[in-house]
């Protein structure tokens, strides 16, 4: 029971607003101390999560500090997100609910993300969240936990645009799993990564599935809502619903 | 003398095959083939072999593959091979509502499906600011704990078959069914419930639930009894668990493994209480009296230990909730439609294979711009090939069934 030790926090903490946001922001900002120029964003939602940008090049420093400095002990998981539109339009957007033809929509919103996509940076919709930051269109997102303070820790960073960031399984060995599967689903590259090679795909797939431009084709063959082959309902008896 | 035994037509009408009678052509060839077979088993040897455990094989729970390179007996290398059911929820998660996502996540950990909506719910309750009614989250955690029920009760029975004893399993999917049939009886579904609403649950229970819920949680209790006194205190489960595949905590923690398989390394952590400061928990664990069980081995007996208490600790969590089940509504006040406002937010709560989590980024629309699933299954497994490096191959499955993974929830 060495570690338990460690572990000695009280069970039940009364949801006091003030200290908890304390904690947080006192660590975002021995973060920012520590990282100096290498912290390049942060979010902080009092009460609920916070989440720092470092530039890439750091990205490996990060980890290495948050592990063995603040005590983040605790890998949870590791992934990208690909911030571009999707060039099919929102699926669930049916052409009887907006002014603008899907097939419209689609063609716009690929002419957009080609348009961002040539001059390097990238911004996707304006009214996508990005907490943290960021001007690239691949993000990856890894987060971190505390087990003494309970806290967990979304860190991000852009993916430049040769598409590779160092790899985290010198200092989290679980990271291992986690980067194959971001590898092979975005194509980011991690670099120092002792084998990238497919996890769920087999080998010798091509595309990267969680792309938002890799079509869904289930959905494109049979657009939502899915009208053609419903039967309708049987005759319901007004009067039985309660 | 045998040649006037045989006649002229036999094949063994000469006296010099006569006296060799076992020899034929056949024969010959058998034995060279033996011999040929030596030589490769002798060339393998020399530079290891490699063992294909599954796709199908009893011991990976479904489709998982592992090739093990082996030194005599002892696994030197081996390399989990997933991907056999893999069936893309992420991507599907982003052309579905909120309300339809539930209705995927059900298939992560099919046998404790319920709480895979569950952290789902809460991650877009969270985006959008709802909280649900005190009764809806007692009922949440009521079928929560169930679920964790239903799952572990089948890995306690489980585990001993991995071992060689066949009965438990079958004496598991026996009171197994007293749960399924309550929460069949208040969701309407065996194994995939589909019950957890945005603000709130589908349905109230139905009359007389609460008893008869009680009346099956004392036939859990008397299962774990009876697996307490059939395979804790055997002598051949001890000498086949005690001491194998030590997980050290910290190890662990590196890899990313939770729930029941850190606890048994004696990290006490455990997502129901320690829920993270400011945050509400969404379901009733804070308002009830109850312990997370910890052992300080790490091995495969202690996995076994933790879950089989974690299943009485369900039990008892069920029976104080349903004694202080608050009365009132169901549903917050949603909207009809569900649009949920732009913003990131992950959510992770104490699943019975360990944490799971979402990490849902909104961009105000109907359905989710990313879901990331943070599955308990598949840290748990990713420590696999550190962990069975020099174990021997008769261990490989006591330690994999011990780690108790689920394939839907390594696949996704």
């Amino acid at each position: 029971m060495t570690l338990s030790s460690t572990e000695a926090e009280t069970v039940d903490d009364a949801a006091s607003d003030a200290p908890v946001d304390e904690a947080r922001s006192s660590l975002l900002e021995a973060i920012t101390a520590e990282l100096g120029d290498a912290v390049v964003g942060s979010h902080l939602i009092p009460g609920r999560d916070v989440w720092v940008r470092v530039s890439p090049e750091a990205w490996a420093d990060t980890a290495d500090y948050l592990r063995n400095r603040q005590r983040f002990r605790f890998f949870d998981w590791l992934s990208a997100i690909d911030w571009m539109p999707s060039p099919f339009g929102r699926s669930l957007d049916a052409e009887i609910d907006s002014e603008v033809s899907t097939l419209d929509r689609m063609a716009e919103t690929v002419r957009a993300s080609r348009a961002d996509q040539a001059d390097g940076s990238f911004i996707g919709f304006e009214d996508s969240p990005r907490y943290a930051g960021g001007e690239t269109r691949f993000q990856v997102l890894a987060r971190l936990h505390n087990l003494t303070t309970d806290i967990g820790l979304n860190i991000k960073a852009d993916v430049p645009a040769d598409l590779t960031v160092p790899t985290w399984t010198d200092h989290f060995p679980g990271a291992d799993w986690h980067e194959r599967e971001a590898w092979e689903m975005y194509g980011v590259v991690f670099a120092g990564h002792p084998g990238l090679r497919n996890l769920y795909l087999p080998t010798g797939f091509e595309g990267h599935p969680l792309r938002k431009d890799y079509p869904l084709l289930s959905r494109l063959v049979k657009p939502w809502p899915g009208i053609v082959d419903v039967e309708p309902m049987p005759e319901v008896d007004e009067g039985g619903e309660q | 003398m045998s040649a006037t035994a045989a006649g002229p037509g036999s094949p063994i009408a000469n006296d010099s095959a006569a006296d060799h009678p076992m020899i034929d052509r056949r024969q010959l060839a058998y034995i060279a083939a033996q011999a040929a077979d030596a030589r490769v088993n002798v060339e393998l040897e020399a530079e290891g072999m490699t063992l294909n455990i599954g796709p199908q094989h009893p011991a990976t729970h479904g489709t998982l593959r592992i090739v093990a390179r082996l030194d005599g007996e002892q696994v030197v290398d081996a390399d989990p091979i997933m991907g056999y059911m893999h069936r893309g929820y992420e991507k599907l998660a982003e052309v579905r509502t909120y309300p339809q996502v539930t209705a995927l996540v059900n298939r992560i950990d099919w046998l404790g499906s319920f709480a895979n909506e569950v952290p789902f719910i809460l991650a877009a309750e969270q985006l959008m600011g709802v909280e649900a009614p005190p009764r809806a989250q007692w009922i949440r955690t009521i079928l929560f704990e169930m679920a964790r029920v239903a799952n572990i009760t089948l890995f306690l029975g489980d585990m001993a078959v991995q071992l060689g004893a066949v009965s438990p399993v079958f004496y598991a999917f026996r009171d197994r069914e007293h749960v399924l049939n309550q929460i069949e009886a208040a969701t309407g579904g065996r194994f995939h419930p589909n019950f957890d609403r945005i603000g709130g649950i589908k349905d109230d229970l139905p009359a007389g639930w609460i008893a008869e819920t009680r009346r099956s949680i004392g036939k859990i209790r008397d299962f774990t009894q009876e697996m307490e006194d059939l395979i804790i205190g055997n002598e051949i489960f001890q000498t086949r668990t005690r001491g194998i595949g030590v997980i050290p905590a910290d190890i662990g923690l590196s890899y990313g493994m939770t729930g029941a398989n850190i606890r048994a390394s004696g990290v006490d952590w455990d997502l129901r209480r320690d829920t993270p400061p400011g945050q509400s928990s969404g379901l009733a664990y804070d308002q009830i009296d109850w312990k997370v069980w910890t052992h300080p081995d790490g091995d495969s007996y202690a996995r076994y230990w933790v879950r089989l208490q974690e299943v009485r600790e369900a039990c008892h969590i069920i029976d104080q909730l349903l004694d202080g089940l608050p009365g009132g509504p169901i549903m917050a006040k949603v909207p009809r439609i569900i649009k949920v406002p732009a913003g990131e937010a992950y959510v992770a709560t104490e699943n019975p294979l360990g944490v799971m989590g979402y990490y849902v980024i909104s961009e105000g629309g109907l359905e989710p711009f990313r879901v990331k699933i943070r599955s308990a299954s598949f840290s748990n497994m990713s420590i696999s090939p550190w962990l069975l490096k020099g174990t021997y191959v008769p261990d490989v499955v006591t330690i994999l069934a011990s780690l108790y993974f689920i394939l839907g929830d390594i696949d996704r």
